[in-house]
């Protein structure tokens, strides 16, 4: 007992009450936004200023190169390689599956787009994510379809400066469906088990998991940036028997991509799905319902909490799990109430 | 006094082999080959006792012999010859517990190594990606040589139990492969067009049929220094390879289906007797399976020779070229490349950016 941290609420310490008293009334939140707005106003512009450095160094090198001829034959010259490898079959896949040329010059190009001009992901504190080593990112899930994981791990891969990939833990749906299974194990996903998550961990990669699974992605839009139940802590118990830091990731915008107004419980069970989302548009308007809202989204990683300060022991010990579970879960609610406040409207 | 080593299957090339390696070590006094019907293959000059495993009369072999170390081979999924479905299922299990029940009457045996597979962890979207010794299957393998392997390693374990001064070793084995090796997974990738299932694109693994004889060839003996050869333990070269890799490197085309199409077309196959493309089969091509192989490198203390790539680089030059070689389409790909700008001009589209 003596371990049980208390959670931090005043992470800017200027505004410490002020966030308190807001994250209480968190629930009404689109009353609540005009009043803190000026006050937090600084945050976003630095934030944007910080953010706008890896970006445009993604996005601008390709743009010059075609304009000397040898940048240009030497772009085709690697796509060529590129399809030499492939059509060969001369390529490396890791145990899982993960195929890290397909995605990077493919599967993430397909995002990218997605990513930049659709969903304008801003992307903060991504130096919290260390350069090395195994650490485990936790995040709130959301959206109905689960594009904030694939969002995330654009966000990672793009800013950090490492270049970090993303191992994101899966439900076991995915693996059931086909081609998705087949795209999400090419792009290093894993099924969401306690012995795959430690492997990862253990072999150093940075594993991504969102603990409120489908009670997350499939909650009605009312109940939008409520964060559910983490499942049982599991991913805790995980990260502390690798000795690897959780790293709170908070995302916003993804609740209002499909906003799910009602649930169709017999299709689903038809379907074998966990739920079968009506949104204003979805079954009604047919595949152009399936549509996403072009929201505007923040990612926020948080400050990372170290886990190897704990004997080998307390892994199996209950209490300090619930204890840390809720640290990370009031963590990531607490930033979601922030950046919810910052906010300026859901699409700008 | 040398050892007496009593190796079963041996009229499979894989079991000729080991008994023609086996003969060559210093410690191994001799050998007995047995089998119910006499290989084609040369024995190497072991002493070959043509015995049906599934009858008691093999107690009478193994008091006879006063064998010390049994290598069970006769775990298989290819009947031999025109062998039917059940008579390899009676070979695999019944021929285990009499081969076992055996070894257990006999106070000349130390050592016992069994032939088993990474069937025994079936394949499920629901298992782990990676399996260790210790994961429990999430679906267990209903019907075919995956449930031989369950049921034999079960068997193993009760006599394990019942002797235990009996040092026991249960090799747990990826899809074999290697010039000669007579595997379903071999007949499926000689096929010319290979039918997948859509959607899917399992990870595989194999291990080359020379470190299956160099592994047993370790197991049946007394562990090295530090080492400790019995117990349960994965084998697979190392790597994966997926079967759209696969398909590719073998030059042969892919003909994707959806399941429910592989399914039927599987169970029509096996009817006509075509090959034996079983379920247990299908599923490994669907879900795919990997297992670690920590155990066999740290306590087992074995490094295979071949990785999963190698072993299949070298299955793949024992097969006839396929109908797309990949020397082939690499050259067509250079020609493109060598073409003036115009030509290429389309193709990084799909890569580059």
């Amino acid at each position: 007992m003596a371990d049980a941290k208390v959670i931090p609420f005043d992470d800017d310490r200027s505004r410490g009450s002020a966030v308190q008293r807001r994250r209480s009334a968190g629930n009404r939140r689109p009353g609540a936004e005009s009043v803190p707005v000026r006050e937090v106003q600084p945050l976003p512009t630095r934030a944007a200023a910080q953010d706008d450095v890896p970006v445009t160094s993604e996005e601008q090198p390709p743009e010059p190169s075609g304009d000397g001829e040898g940048g240009l034959e030497r772009r085709i010259a690697s796509g060529l390689a590129f399809l030499r490898r492939r059509l060969t079959g001369d390529y490396e896949v890791d145990d899982f599956g993960y195929d890290e040329e397909l995605t990077d010059q493919v599967l993430m190009s397909l995002l990218r787009p997605l990513y930049d001009t659709y969903f304008r992901v801003e992307v903060k504190g991504v130096e919290n994510i260390p350069a090395e080593g195994g650490a485990l990112i936790v995040a709130n899930h959301s959206g109905t379809l689960p594009m904030d994981g694939l969002m995330m791990q654009v966000a990672v891969h793009d800013n950090h400066p490492a270049g970090r990939h993303l191992r994101l833990l899966a439900a076991d749906l995915v693996f059931m469906l086909p081609v998705v299974n087949e795209l999400a194990r090419k792009l290093g996903h894993t099924l969401a088990c306690a012995e795959d998550a430690s492997r990862l961990l253990q072999q150093g990669e940075l594993v991504g998991v969102m603990p409120e699974g489908f009670k997350g992605l499939g909650k009605p839009f009312a109940d939008r940036y409520k964060l559910q139940r983490f499942g049982r802590g599991g991913f805790v118990s995980t990260a502390l028997r690798a000795g690897t830091p959780i790293i709170p990731c908070s995302i916003v915008g993804a609740e209002e991509i499909y906003p799910m107004i009602g649930n169709a419980k017999t299709v689903a069970r038809l379907l074998g799905f966990p739920y079968f989302p009506i949104t204003p548009t979805f079954p009604w308007l047919g595949p152009l319902g399936a549509i996403p809202l072009p929201t505007k989204w923040t990612i926020q990683f948080g400050e990372p909490i170290p886990t190897d300060g704990y004997p080998p022991e307390a892994a199996e010990d209950p209490m300090l799990m619930f204890n840390l579970t809720d640290q990370v879960r009031e963590q990531i609610q607490h930033t979601l109430y922030k950046l919810l406040v910052q906010r300026r409207s859901v699409f700008f | 006094m040398g050892k007496v080593v009593l190796v079963t299957g041996v009229a499979r090339q894989l079991g000729g082999r080991f008994v023609r390696r086996i003969q060559r070590e210093p410690e191994v006094e001799r050998v007995v080959a047995v089998d119910a019907v006499p290989p084609e293959h040369h024995l190497g000059g072991a002493d070959f006792i043509q015995a049906d495993i599934r009858q008691p009369g093999i107690a009478r072999v193994l008091a006879e012999t006063g064998a010390d170390t049994i290598v069970h081979l006769d775990v298989t999924g290819t009947p031999l010859g025109s062998g039917s479905r059940t008579s390899l299922k009676e070979t695999n299990v019944i021929g285990t517990m009499q081969l076992l029940g055996a070894c257990q009457k006999s106070p000349s045996v130390q050592r016992l190594v069994v032939k088993s597979s990474t069937n025994v962890y079936g394949s499920a979207p629901r298992d782990p990606a990676v399996f260790t010794e210790t994961t429990p299957p999430k679906s267990l393998p209903s019907g075919g040589f995956a449930k031989d392997t369950v049921e034999v390693e079960g068997y193993v374990r009760g006599f394990a139990r019942r002797r235990p001064d009996v040092a026991v070793c249960v090799l747990r084995f990826a899809n074999i492969l290697g010039p000669t090796a007579e595997t379903p997974l071999a007949s499926y990738f000689a096929l010319p067009v290979l039918p997948t299932v859509f959607g899917y694109d399992p990870r595989l693994q194999f291990v080359h049929e020379d470190d299956v004889i160099e592994v047993l060839r370790i197991g049946s003996h007394e562990p090295r220094r530090g080492t400790l050869n019995s117990g349960t333990f994965n084998i697979a070269g190392d790597g994966v390879l997926l079967l759209s890799q696969c398909s590719r490197r073998l030059g042969r085309p892919t003909v994707p289906l959806l399941l429910p199409a592989v399914t039927w077309a599987g169970s029509l196959v096996r009817t006509l007797g075509m090959t034996d493309f079983s379920p247990e089969q299908i599923r490994l091509l669907t879900h795919g399976r990997v297992v670690a192989t920590g155990q066999m490198r740290e306590t087992l203390g074995f490094q295979p020779k071949y990785t999963t790539a190698e072993t299949f680089a070298d299955f793949a030059r024992s097969q006839g070229p396929g109908l797309l070689p990949p020397q082939a389409l690499a050259g067509a790909v250079d020609r493109i490349a060598d073409l003036p700008l115009a030509g290429g001009g389309h193709l990084p589209t799909q890569s580059a950016n």
